[in-house]
């Protein structure tokens, strides 16, 4: 089959690789109709997460035709369906509590060592997303293994299109999780540092929980016109002093929540040697990420402070003074997609939810390396890439 | 140096010594599991209950009740290496213990067991994978058993390796079944075995850890998490 694989910074290539196969008694094969590149792929391009092997298969957004089961999965031939990117046995401690990604069981043994070290206990495992994460092969490919596939995949009836759906094996839970995390009350002010996928997902989720206002805070024109579109107020942060204008947008008292939809790629992630580092617990120096002090010293006392941004180490100069003074509530995580899929399924069907504003190209997966480079060096117009493998 | 087999003895007398200081924790303690796992990693960990007893003035009652394997000077106890791990997996205890009991189901979540010939009921010969591809035989007798709570086994005289282990179920309410497995060897080849063992990741340790993670994936999933897309490989 043909895969993007990634190579080293700045370098992924279509390579013929193996056709994946059954290999455990719950897995599926899906053959892969529509996969997208996200944000945080950009990581993997910039070369800032530890545990990359070249050749490994990138991609945790997407979706496609059942091909081939195993004998206890739950999925018939030919259905179609969207794959979570967060890998989830549905059986363990975690996972009966919904705590779908923090799954206990689905990072294998031997990948485990890493992440135990580096935070103190095992993360779970993720499609393409390292071997930190398991080093599952990912979905910018035109066949994926889909392991626990009776838990994971959820099933998409034929009338909505590829693209009314995609998004919910990502950065839609993410952006609706965000917004869940930030426990939106009647009256509101909810301000989003970040209007790329995952913060204009927030944006949208905000509203529909009913938030009097959300301001979306970015610098690319367009994307802030996106945001707009929503229904959201915007600052532009090279033009305007974000803080201020907060206060004053919100009477004086702040935002009552605040959304990092920005995570460390934006502002760096020191790193050459991370992986050793993280071997040595010494740690990461992640000294940049502005969007998360400015959003904790913006938001209102008693406020709450939601994460969906992605981190992965150490942070100096973290205002936890401010935290503690303004008596403030952070939540974070990677995203339990699994306990939002159906809810939001229902409201795509419902047309209560439109993802496809989002897509500015399409692209063959064999133009992949191309929708990479784009992607990451023209952030006003190329705000989200769908790969379409076989075309 | 003791003898095989009396590090676990001496240790369970030591254990018996403070006994009254673990009822102490019963008549204390608010979770029943505490308890539990305070008792059954002592009666598991002997030897490094002694051992870490020995850190502690002998009139006054302990005031660290983390078990003794997790001490900072450890685990060895004499010749031996003692490695030890708990997991709570989400399966009835009795369904574990069953599981476990059945000696030949050890090598579908040990990688390092070949295979498992049973000689009678309580005595069975383990042909476990060492470094550089060679292979030892270690019959093992089981020594003590509690049905549904507790199984210790030994090497008997003459193995390959001087080995003795105990593995522990207790209920944790709502999230199932409490697993500790406690293992101690005498390296073959003293200290030198044990680095070369660890250099090719066969270190009880690691191996200790790494296997109990897989029992619990195969108790709760029915199968053992792999990356690999392809069935040679897996």
């Amino acid at each position: 089959m043909r895969a993007l694989t990634w190579h080293g910074t700045h370098d992924v290539r279509v390579d013929t690789m193996p056709d994946p196969e059954i290999v455990n008694p719950r897995d599926a094969i899906i053959k892969v109709t529509s996969t997208a590149i996200c944000g945080s792929d950009l990581h993997l391009y910039d070369g800032v997460i530890p545990g990359m092997l070249a050749g490994d298969i990138l991609g945790h957004e997407f979706m496609g035709e059942v091909v081939d089961t195993g004998p206890k999965s739950t999925l018939k031939k030919g259905q179609r369906v969207v794959v979570p990117f967060t890998i989830s046995c549905g059986s363990c401690f975690f996972c009966e509590k919904q705590q779908y990604s923090a799954c206990d069981n689905s990072n294998p043994v031997d990948k485990q060592d890493l992440s135990e070290k580096l935070y103190g206990h095992a993360v779970s495992g993720l499609f393409g997303y390292s071997h930190l994460t398991g080093g599952y092969p990912g979905g910018q490919a035109e066949y994926v293994r889909v392991p626990y596939s009776d838990v994971g995949p959820i099933v998409v009836p034929d009338g909505l299109k590829d693209e009314k759906v995609l998004f919910l094996s990502d950065i839609l839970p993410t952006g609706w999780m965000a917004a869940d995390n930030a426990a939106i009350e009647p009256g509101d002010t909810v301000a989003v540092w970040g209007c790329g996928p995952v913060g204009l997902f927030a944006i949208q989720s905000a509203l529909i929980m009913g938030a009097e206002q959300v301001i979306g805070i970015d610098h690319h024109p367009h994307r802030l016109e996106l945001a707009a579109n929503l229904g959201a107020r915007t600052i532009n942060f090279e033009a305007t002093r974000v803080s201020e204008a907060l206060m004053e947008m919100s009477g004086g008292l702040g935002p009552d929540a605040v959304i990092d939809a920005v995570g460390m790629e934006s502002h760096g992630f020191a790193v050459d040697s991370l992986l050793d580092k993280a071997k040595q617990k010494v740690g990461v120096g992640a000294d940049r990420a502005h969007a998360l002090r400015e959003a904790i010293m913006a938001v209102r006392k008693g406020g709450r402070v939601s994460i969906p941004g992605v981190y992965g180490g150490f942070l100096d100069k973290f205002p936890l003074g401010a935290m503690m003074e303004k008596g403030l509530q952070i939540r974070t995580g990677q995203t339990h997609v699994q306990r939002y899929t159906k809810d939001l399924l229902h409201k795509i069907g419902e047309g209560q939810i439109d993802t496809t504003f989002l897509i500015s190209h399409r692209l063959p997966l064999e133009k992949g390396p191309e929708g990479y480079k784009n992607f990451h060096d023209n952030q006003n117009e190329w705000t989200k890439v769908v790969l379409k493998p076989g075309e | 140096m003791p003898r095989n087999g009396d590090w676990m003895r001496q240790a369970q007398n030591s254990f018996d010594h403070y006994l009254p200081d673990v009822r102490g924790i019963r008549s204390r303690s608010r979770r029943p599991e505490t308890l539990i796992g305070a008792v059954g990693i002592g009666l598991a960990v002997g030897a490094v209950t002694y051992m870490a007893a020995r850190l502690m003035s002998s009139s006054n009652p302990p005031s660290d009740s983390a078990p003794g394997r997790t001490a900072r000077r450890g685990p060895w106890f004499g010749d031996y290496t003692v490695s030890g791990r708990s997991v709570t997996i989400n399966r009835r205890r009795k369904d574990l213990f069953a599981f476990w009991r059945d000696f030949q189901n050890l090598p579908a979540f040990m990688e390092n067991i070949k295979k498992v010939e049973l000689k009678d009921d309580k005595t069975s010969v383990w042909t476990i994978a060492a470094p550089l591809g060679r292979e030892v035989d270690v019959e093992t007798k089981i020594v003590e058993e509690r049905d549904g709570k507790l199984i210790a086994w030994r090497s008997v005289p003459g193995s390959d390796i001087d080995t003795e282990g105990r593995i522990t179920f207790s209920d944790a309410p709502g999230r199932g079944t409490v697993v500790t497995a406690i293992v101690a060897y005498k390296p073959p080849m003293g200290e030198l075995g044990r680095l070369i063992a660890k250099l090719f990741q066969r270190e009880p340790e690691i191996q200790g850890r790494r296997e109990l993670k897989r029992f619990k994936m195969l108790m709760e999933t029915g199968e053992i998490t792999t990356s690999n897309p392809q069935r040679q490989s897996a």
